[in-house]
């Protein structure tokens, strides 16, 4: 019997009990900056306790020291590799907080920058899955193409990484001189590359005997358990912010969200696959719509006051829906900064998927759930 | 001052070397010489062109070196070559070496990467050195409550077996270190310890994860050694020996992999799951179970099981060209000359020139070893190509396929090769 005041992970076992209890992280090659508690019969797993907490930062706590301009490099840190989409809803909430009407030409230019950027993070979290289940090359491949969208952003942007290009009246800078060319070409190579990854990783026989028919989120268990993004839609709910709340100017663009039915580690690693595609669309057709010259930032005044009052803005991160919700006291801070992270609300699925599952089917289950564990932890 | 060292002293370093000299002299002269003086008393030196080996005529080798030749010879007629260099441990962990290289450049030329690159200056080829020296310069830890004599004999048991194993294999005519009756019964006896030492060493190191994996390897070593062991029973069934040498050499006119696809394609899978390599390699399964029954290893001990893997990756390689592919049989390709050009010498013009003492190898030993090379590569590197192409497959899947596929298919080769037998096509008194 394990002692009541121990966490299940920590509770000194006996060593002939049936049961056996990995702590799976956070030194693991198969976990997060996270810890997940599994405890094993044979090879089946009969609970399961995700252990989120190791990368909290106080993101939101740094937030109310500092004004509404300074708050952005540091707010993006959470998920640096899909930058532009964790500060799309600060920025867009600190816009209506501080009364400001952007230019068109900067939503564009964010719609481009926050739909690359979307590539860029799912190119990454599929690099990783492709390696959880053992597979090299779907490491590699994800790995350097990204590059190409990396060297894209960092044209437009100056970072590679951390951008830091939305701000509260539009965008920092104004694209390149040529940029619109060299983009179609990036995005288009980028789309015939990720075509090739069905004939490698998506229709592998292994792969999707592996995958299919493990973990499966039911639709109702999905919207219960109040999961968002590719798992929920993944699960049959249509459910996108983009096409349901649109914001800037997803409501002129032309596409389509995806959609299956399964709910199981396979439908959930195919949507960010497919969602990569409809990305590139989107790209190509906004770079189409743009204006083609005209301002792309409002000039703020030095230490903006917000409006007394409150405002919550959501926006379709790699993820799925990211919120932001600000409260104003008429000063030059914010309030209160809270950020309503995607990462945590699929995390509460993951021990509904694994109990009854293999161990072996772990990895691939939990990293289907489109989770990171730094945003998680904020 | 040196930065790196900063209480060097030129004159301490000298007189450290002086020291070491004189002791090194004073031990030699005591222990060395006498030592030496009294094997020599003891032992026979060898007769060479009725003259005795003595170091004086050791150093006449220097003027003619061709004088060396018998010497040579007669090394290389002794076991303790057959064990140490040729057919034996130090061909096969060459191969194995070269093995890793190819592996490592093949799998970054698939993965559009470059591979191993600065260490040798050639494409990386000195990578392996380099890891080598790191792996022997780490320190081994070894965990607090592990079973520590058998944490310690483990790894160095999986490489006596795998070393055992490189005996049994036939690599020219004539040369193998073990030419057993039941050569293969002995490669089953050899394969069978391979799981034992596995769960022996994920038992000792008292830790989770390699307890899991080594579980694993039990598991899938246990249930795909039946199928490896049905599938080749269909040649020993044609040939009707154990003895490799002779299937090999029965195979003059052509493989059994003609008749036996079947067979040859169930042991290709078995050898891959035997191996643990990708799709297989469940008890190294490194998101689930860390690196499964290697995890405790450090430094050496890593890099000793590491070895003892490559040199069974090569060993079963050499099996199925042995079994299946014809070993050694190939047309004459090396040397491209007759050989009576180096025995009787070459007419140039008024001059012959000889070559006495040569050749050191027979012709049929060097061709055969180059087509045994030049197969045993090829089926390595189908060895590999995998680990590029498939994720990893999960246990039940793998004990699935084991049980249920393998094992049957495995009988249908068995039942082809009894037909063929039977209808009197092959086998003793055959018509082919």
């Amino acid at each position: 019997m394990s002692s009541p005041t121990l966490p299940p992970g920590l509770a000194i076992q006996k060593a002939d009990e049936r049961i056996m209890t990995l702590n799976v992280g956070p030194q693991h090659p198969g976990s997060g900056h996270m810890r997940i508690i599994v405890q094993i019969d044979g090879d089946y797993i009969v609970a399961c306790d995700p252990d989120p907490g190791y990368v909290h930062r106080g993101e939101e706590k740094m937030a109310e020291y500092r004004n509404y301009t300074l708050n952005v490099p540091h707010l993006e840190r959470p998920v640096i590799h899909d930058s532009c989409n964790i500060l799309y809803p600060y920025v867009l909430a600190a816009e209506e907080l501080l009364g400001l009407e952007i230019p068109e030409r900067a939503k564009y230019i964010r719609v481009i920058a926050s739909e690359l950027n979307r590539c860029i993070y799912t190119q990454y979290w599929l690099a990783i899955y492709g390696i959880f289940l053992g597979h090299s090359t779907m490491f590699m491949w994800p790995a350097g193409d990204r590059e190409l969208l990396i060297d894209l952003m960092e044209k437009m942007t100056g970072a590679r990484v951390t951008h830091s290009y939305f701000i509260p009246g539009g965008i920092r800078n104004d694209l390149p001189a040529n940029f619109e060319d060299v983009c179609l070409r990036q995005v288009n190579y980028f789309e015939k590359r990720i075509k090739e990854y069905a004939d490698v990783f998506y229709n592998n026989p292994i792969l999707i005997s592996r995958t299919e028919k493990t973990g499966v989120l039911t639709r109702e268990n999905a919207i219960k358990l109040g999961t968002t993004g590719s798992v929920l839609r993944a699960s049959g709910v249509d459910y996108d912010v983009r096409k349901k709340e649109p914001y800037d100017v997803y409501d002129e663009l032309d596409f389509e969200t995806n959609v299956m039915k399964d709910g199981d580690s396979y439908a959930r690693s195919r949507i960010p696959w497919l969602d990569m595609m409809e990305s590139c669309r989107i790209i190509r057709n906004a770079l189409q719509k743009m204006p083609k010259s005209g301002s792309v930032r409002v000039k703020l005044k030095p230490n903006p006051k917000g409006e007394l009052g409150s405002v919550y803005k959501r926006i379709e991160s790699g993820r799925g829906a990211l919120g932001c919700y600000i409260v104003s006291d008429k000063k030059v801070e914010p309030y209160r900064v809270k950020l309503s992270v995607p990462s945590f609300r699929n995390l509460i699925a993951l021990p509904h998927l694994l109990i009854g599952e293999k161990l072996g089917n772990m990895p691939s289950v939990y990293w289907s759930l489109n989770y990171w564990p730094v945003e998680a932890d904020r | 001052m040196s930065v790196i060292a900063p209480n060097f002293k030129l004159s301490e370093f000298i007189k450290s070397i002086l020291d070491n000299v004189f002791w090194f002299l004073l031990i030699f002269t005591l222990i060395g010489i006498p030592a030496v003086m009294f094997i020599l008393f003891y032992i026979e030196m060898p007769v060479i062109d009725g003259e005795l080996l003595t170091p004086f005529l050791a150093l006449t080798w220097l003027a003619d070196p061709s004088r060396s030749i018998p010497i040579l010879k007669a090394f290389m007629a002794t076991d303790l070559f057959r064990i140490a260099a040729f057919p034996g441990f130090g061909f096969a962990a060459l191969l194995a070496a070269g093995t890793i290289f190819v592996e490592r450049k093949m799998l970054a030329k698939l993965q559009l990467r470059v591979g191993p690159f600065y260490c040798g200056k050639v494409e990386g080829i000195l990578q392996l050195m380099g890891d080598g020296l790191k792996l022997i310069s780490k320190e081994i830890i070894i965990p607090a409550k592990a079973d520590k004599p058998l944490f310690w004999a483990a790894p160095v048991l999986f490489v006596a077996t795998a070393a055992a194993f490189v005996a049994l294999i036939p690599v020219a005519p004539g040369w193998v270190v073990a030419d057993l009756d039941v050569g293969l019964l002995a490669v089953f006896a050899v394969i069978g310890f391979f799981p034992i030492i596995t769960i022996l060493s994920a038992w000792s190191a008292n830790s989770k994860f390699p307890f899991i994996g080594g579980i694993r390897a039990l598991y899938q070593m246990v249930s795909f050694e039946i199928p490896l062991i049905l599938s080749l029973l269909g040649v020993v069934i044609l040939t009707g020996t154990l003895n490799l040498s002779e299937i090999t050499a029965s195979q003059s006119s052509f493989p059994w992999i003609i008749f036996l696809p079947i067979g040859a394609i169930v042991f290709f899978i078995t050898m891959l799951a035997e191996l643990e390599r990708i799709p297989f390699d469940l008890p190294e399964a490194e998101s689930e179970i860390v690196a499964g029954w290697l995890t405790e290893f450090s430094g050496m001990m890593y890099g000793l099981v590491q070895l003892g893997t490559y040199l069974k990756l090569y060993s079963f390689a050499a099996l199925f060209v042995v079994l299946f592919l014809g070993g050694w049989n190939g047309p004459m390709i090396w040397p491209p000359f007759p050989e009576e050009i180096i025995t009787e010498g070459i007419e140039l013009g008024p001059v012959t020139a000889q070559f006495p003492g040569l050749p050191v190898f027979s012709q049929e030993m060097l061709n055969g070893t180059i087509w045994f090379v030049l197969k045993t590569v090829g089926v390595i590197f189908f060895i590999l190509l995998p680990r590029g192409v498939f994720p990893r497959i999960r246990v039940d899947m793998l004990l699935d396929l084991g049980w249920k596929k393998l094992i049957g298919l495995a009988f249908v080769n068995i039942f082809i090769a009894l037909g063929l037998l039977y209808a009197g096509i092959l086998g003793p008194g055959g018509i082919l």
